[in-house]
């Protein structure tokens, strides 16, 4: 193949359900997504020539390219800082397919995290504190009591909440609209459960004072996947291709993957913000452009810090802006339209890519229409990317 | 390494300590054995003087491999905190305080705040460390109301 650049577009998105039990191995949930991205594409999955995924998915790349039947692997990579990784997949897809050196690209995510093991429960090994799957201090904070994301992801948050006069209450709306989103997506774990501000308000607390139930993400069994070419191609394909008009990851500086406490200032999100200047730079682009956008939703303060990474509201003023109906269908920026990870499923954001994707197509449950979709933002934290009609 | 005061009656009469004993990575080592004899010490780059945290092998700053540990104030203030309610976590008796500090010589430091109730918490209150024992007959710096 000719080492031309090409522009690279999404043209197929693949899921297995999101439940508590999938009753199937995750090896088998990564070849039932990857094969359902390529059905929905219209592309034989013998013809995939890259594979993409995180460092800590448990399936072989190489096994899974064996169940698939995949003729000639050109390219495999994986992404380290777990869900971080989500929006670097799209990414480093595009790459490959800007470089011309593959043609048809496979991200997949499978995990059984709710029947198989949890990331919300104390750890029972150190696998995933070494280097690459986890972030390089989780290991100091472990002799401390802080041994899950939450209790890492709500020190980061607190010194936010102080800063802005907020308390966990503030918290309640930004978990009250991904609920709202959720209960009309019937592939959503709470799909007919909306909650109320007093549910939230009465569930327990997970670090008090900062996080409650509510505001963490639901643990998940469940797989997604995504196929990537070229933009050219895709328009012969079976869907309407879905551009990536712009992509990156973003690490500053003494930035971390959520235990992100050693950077200057604690109640700002620098990944973001790097993500967000490289995007409106490579795009063209500015907040106000983006008809919807998916935002990394492991607990409900980090959307908050990504809204106003991304320029959607000032800092401190995110919280105020939910309140006031800014993620909703009608609002500025409606946020996790299929009800984010705390509402669909966490499916390490993998999901949330796929609604950014379904947005653009024009077939979310909860579709935007109150503008044509133009532009889609999907974020990760550390990587995002712009997604657009071709 | 110090070794535990089983004979002193004390020591003997406490309870034995649930607390899981840190997990030293090599370039961590220094800082784990200072602190086993109840030293808190930081890494100091030998050429243009800066901390740095957590330990590693070269400056970031200046990119020097040399470097020393020094013992460092123990004083910090609380840059944020939270309790641990669900799931409890493993080792505690009584759900601790979670905090990072941020030291007086300009890192910050992932500790427990103890003698302090919840609602006591102040933001950016001043602490001192001091050291809890560990199973496995280690121990971890953790801080206090200074002064208190
Ligand atoms: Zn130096």
């Amino acid at each position: 193949m000719a080492r031309t650049f090409k522009e690279a577009a999404i043209a197929g998105i693949g899921a297995t359900e999101f439940s508590k039990e999938s009753g199937r191995t995750e090896l088998q949930l990564a070849a039932e997504c990857s094969l359902a991205a390529c059905q929905d594409a219209g592309v034989d999955p013998r013809d995939i020539d890259g594979m993409i995924t995180f460092t800590i998915d448990n399936s072989d790349e190489i096994t899974l390219a064996r169940c698939l039947g995949v003729k000639d692997l050109a390219y495999t990579t994986r992404i380290p800082g777990g869900g971080a990784a989500a929006a670097a997949t799209i990414f480093q897809a595009m790459a490959l397919v800007n470089a011309g050196v593959c043609n048809n690209v496979l991200i997949w995510r499978a995990m059984n995290e709710r029947s198989q093991y949890r990331f919300g429960q104390n750890p029972n090994n150190m696998q995933g504190y070494t280097g690459g799957h986890g972030t390089g201090t989780l290991l100091w904070n472990i002799p401390f009591g802080a041994m899950t994301p939450a209790s890492w992801g709500a020190l980061q948050a607190q010194r936010y909440l102080w800063k802005y006069g907020l308390t966990n209450a503030d918290l309640a709306h930004v978990c009250v609209q991904q609920r709202q989103y959720a209960a009309t997506n019937p592939k959503a774990w709470f799909y007919g459960k909306p909650i109320t501000v007093e549910d939230h308000q009465n569930s327990k607390w997970i670090m008090e004072p900062v996080l409650r139930l509510l505001d963490c993400c639901q643990e998940s069994d469940g797989a997604v996947a995504l196929l990537v070419t070229s933009l050219e191609r895709a328009r012969d394909l079976k869907q309407p291709p879905v551009r990536i008009l712009g992509a990156c990851q973003s690490i500053p500086f003494n930035v971390e993957v959520i235990a992100n406490f050693h950077h200057d200032d604690m109640t700002v999100m620098p990944e973001a913000r790097g993500v967000a200047k490289r995007l409106w730079e490579m795009t063209g682009l500015k907040p106000a452009d983006m008809q919807a956008a998916m935002l990394y939703d492991a607990f409900s303060p980090h959307v908050l810090l990504q809204l106003e990474a991304f320029g959607f509201c000032k800092p401190g003023e995110a919280a105020a802006f939910v309140k006031a109906g800014g993620m909703a269908l009608d609002g500025a920026i409606p946020t996790n339209t299929h009800g984010g990870l705390a509402g669909e499923a966490y499916i390490h954001g993998m999901n949330s890519m796929a609604e950014g994707i379904r947005q653009v197509r024009g077939t979310s449950v909860n579709q935007v229409t109150k503008k044509t979709v133009e532009h889609v933002l999907v974020s990760s934290g550390m990587a995002g990317a712009v997604l657009a009609r071709a | 390494m110090t070794t535990p005061t089983d004979s002193t009656p004390s020591a003997a009469a406490a309870p034995k300590p649930t607390r899981i004993a840190p997990i030293v990575t090599p370039d961590a080592k220094d800082f784990w054995e200072a602190a086993d004899r109840e030293e808190f010490i930081g890494e100091k780059c030998s050429d243009c003087g800066r901390f740095r945290f957590p330990p590693r092998p070269m400056c970031p700053y200046c990119h020097s491999l040399k470097r020393e540990y020094v013992k460092l104030s123990g004083y910090g203030t609380v840059h944020s905190w939270c309790m641990p309610r669900h799931p409890p976590p493993f080792g505690f008796r009584e759900p601790p305080i979670v905090a990072v500090i941020q030291l007086q010589e300009g890192t910050r430091f992932v500790s427990n705040v103890v003698g302090v109730k919840l609602e006591d918490m102040k933001q950016d209150m001043a602490v001192e460390v001091i050291f809890e024992p560990t199973m496995g007959n280690h121990k971890v710096p953790v801080f206090k109301p200074r002064g208190q």
